[in-house]
């Protein structure tokens, strides 16, 4: 049985126009000791949808899910008290902003004191001793000073180390982290990416990872879900997600990257913008920016084939790099859609 | 080169006085240290490094928001002679435009799209009338690939994307010949970031502009930077053609920069050049080379000399006194 199940995962949040669907129908399995992604844009919902898995959304937001358990337990049946003791203990989360997620109030000694007072108890000298243990596990050096130190005292990566500390100091079985190293220096970020997955083989616990970051997910993740527009649109594994990703987004997502655009003159993109609450088009979300709809995708929402193992949210998933679709043919490969401001030239 | 450099920097440098306070010395803080560089027509020039590094404020000297405290700044053949609080003449000001991070940050929120465009017509061509400013804010919004009805909505109405264009489209109307972009699609979503580089391709080829492009997304400057400059805490470290930089990067701090940059590869698992702690505090600078207190190569004599650039060949200038060693390192490193 994985540890952590959802299955049919959807949030909607009571806005003034009515109820928007920030998530709706995600899938995710995770097993003891993986390693996960969740990849996509802004607005695609990936943080939305670990933040119902921790129960950390507010009260505007409903949260369904056909099944959603943690190690066995339902997590929807659980009351708020039993939730709590799992959520920060067994399962944990570090956030993209290490500077604002920490109290600027209190010495990082004393925040990572307050989770192990909550989920592990101990005596005031043990539960000290095991902040100093942590502090050095998370590579800050000299922890015996640096755990009197103040947020303001600290810089991003050091910040990030000591939120990466409070997250693993209840040994949690899972640990989500949300964009942990987008506000960081790349040689940081290198720095805290192979200090999370140090001590994901270390410990053995479960890590899912949120990124934009292409380049990120290739070389962390093992598995990978896509989501745009709060859709899942594929699941697959790391490397056949990069050879043949199964959905038109994640294939126009992969070669707009610069480094795999090769030399041609420009890069390829994804025409138009990810539709907001209000823009929502029929059929498949992604149908308007898609170089391979058709009139089915327009109307017609798509579900995943049932043997389909990466779940591909599309009519016409790409084998391959090649799409069935009929429109597919209209489409040269090596000529990728111009920026529009070409089309109004002279 | 046989054409004019239409823009040359020699040893500018930008230092900041910090005022002691009660519990504090006063102290100067060197942003900026010795870069120099030129820069042509339909060329790009990437600045990259890590925050903190001084690529900002190299920005600020080059569109002159700030004179220099010492060095030369020549542009289209002008020298820039700007003292403390003087405002730099208006001709020069015209060619060097700044296109900036945020593009949510620089817009005004209660101005129209074609008011903010004409705005510098309006103070800088009085002889042009309203009906020719807004046909020609008209041009430019098509130009950057927005629509006629555009013009007249405001800021908020627009995605990070559109409101890139509309900054670029603002940049251009005095037609300058310079534009500074400042990490300008750091704040883009991947799918978005792709069109505004395209843009500013086919910008550059139309209109002959020289860009200096400041980012810390090597994919990104790999791919539009015709030069590149490598800077650690205020200082050029490496400087020379894109290509050669990045195929064979000789400063230890490019290989640790470069190594430590994710790559979109899952098959590719590269043995990183690893890099301790963090940068220095600009406050207390580290005596000789500021990158050897992180450098797996520093030795005893890079505590006491600060190296300057030199020429490892007539393209590449690198600032290390083991630029060899470095150099061959990675280059067994690469091959293995």
């Amino acid at each position: 049985m994985a540890l952590l199940d959802i299955e049919g995962l959807s949030v909607r949040f009571k806005t003034s126009s009515g109820l928007f669907a920030a998530v709706e129908d995600v899938d995710i399995n995770v097993d003891r000791g993986e390693v996960w992604s969740i990849v996509g844009e802004s607005g695609s919902g990936k943080s939305v949808s670990m933040l119902a898995t921790m129960g950390l959304l507010p009260w505007t937001a409903q949260v369904t899910a056909d099944r959603m358990t943690f190690d066995g337990q339902d997590l929807q049946q659980l009351s708020p008290r039993q939730r709590r003791r799992i959520v920060g203990g067994e399962m944990s989360m570090i956030f993209q902003e290490p500077m604002s997620s920490l109290n600027p109030c209190f010495t990082v000694g004393t925040q990572i004191d307050e989770m192990i007072k909550q989920h592990l108890g101990g005596s005031r000298k043990e539960r000290h001793e095991r902040a100093l243990d942590l502090l050095a596990q998370v590579g800050i050096p000299d922890p015996a000073r640096r755990i009197k130190a103040y947020p303001h005292q600290l810089s991003g990566g050091m910040s990030q180390r000591v939120m990466i500390a409070m997250a693993i100091s209840c040994n949690p079985r899972l640990l989500i982290a949300d964009e942990p190293t987008t506000a960081l220096d790349v040689t940081i970020q290198a720095q805290i990416l192979e200090l999370l997955l140090k001590l994901q083989e270390d410990t053995g616990m479960a890590l899912i990872l949120i990124t934009h970051d292409m380049g990120v997910v290739a070389e962390t993740a093992k598995h990978v879900v896509v989501q745009y527009a709060g859709r899942q649109v594929e699941k697959q594994d790391v490397k056949s997600l990069f050879a043949n990703p199964r959905h038109p987004y994640t294939e126009a997502l992969l070669s707009a990257l610069p480094e795999r655009a090769g030399n041609q003159d420009r890069l390829p993109t994804i025409p138009g913008v990810v539709p907001g609450q209000h823009d929502r088009p029929a059929g498949c979300l992604f149908n308007p920016r898609c170089q391979y709809a058709t009139e089915q995708c327009r109307e017609v929402e798509p579900v995943p084939a049932a043997d389909d193992p990466a779940r591909t949210l599309c009519h016409y998933p790409l084998e391959d790099g090649i799409s069935p679709s009929p429109a597919a043919a209209g489409v040269a490969r090596d000529n990728p859609q111009s920026s529009p401001h070409r089309e109004v030239r002279p | 080169m046989s054409r004019d450099a239409v823009l040359s920097a020699v040893n500018l440098t930008r230092y900041y006085q910090v005022k002691g306070g009660p519990f504090s010395k006063a102290a100067t803080v060197k942003a900026l240290n010795e870069a120099s560089f030129e820069l042509y027509p339909g060329q790009t020039l990437a600045v990259v490094g890590e925050s903190g590094c001084g690529k900002s404020t190299l920005a600020r000297v080059l569109t002159m928001i700030e004179p220099p405290t010492s060095g030369k700044l020549t542009i289209s053949g002008h020298e820039v002679s700007l003292k403390e609080g003087q405002r730099p003449p208006a001709a020069l000001r015209r060619e060097v435009q700044i296109i900036f991070q945020n593009p949510y940050g620089s817009l005004n929120p209660r101005k129209t799209v074609a008011t903010m465009l004409e705005e510098p017509l309006r103070l800088n061509r009085k002889e042009m009338s309203a009906e020719e400013r807004r046909q020609a804010a008209l041009e430019m919004i098509a130009k950057v690939g927005l629509r006629p009805e555009h013009a007249d909505r405001y800021p908020h109405m627009f995605s990070g994307g559109q409101r890139q264009r509309i900054a670029i489209a603002r940049a251009l109307m005095l037609n300058p010949k310079i534009l500074v972009l400042d990490e300008p699609v750091s704040a883009l979503d991947l799918s978005i970031q792709a069109q505004v580089l395209n843009l500013l391709a086919d910008l550059q080829e139309e209109f002959g502009l020289a860009y200096v492009f400041i980012s810390h997304d090597l994919s990104v400057v790999r791919r539009i930077a015709d030069d590149v400059i490598v800077m650690y805490f205020g200082q050029p470290v490496e400087t020379g053609p894109a290509e050669e930089v990045f195929t064979t990067p000789r400063h230890p701090y490019t290989q640790a920069l470069f190594s430590a940059t994710p790559v979109a590869d899952p098959n590719r698992r590269r043995e990183r050049v690893h890099l301790k702690g963090e940068p220095p505090s600009p406050l207390a600078p580290p005596p000789g080379c500021p990158f050897a207190p992180r450098c797996h190569l520093a030795t005893e004599e890079c505590t006491q000399v600060d190296p300057p650039l030199e020429h490892v060949n007539d393209r590449v200038e690198v600032a290390c006194i083991h630029v060899d060693q470095a150099a061959a390192k990675y280059a067994h490193a690469e091959a293995s």
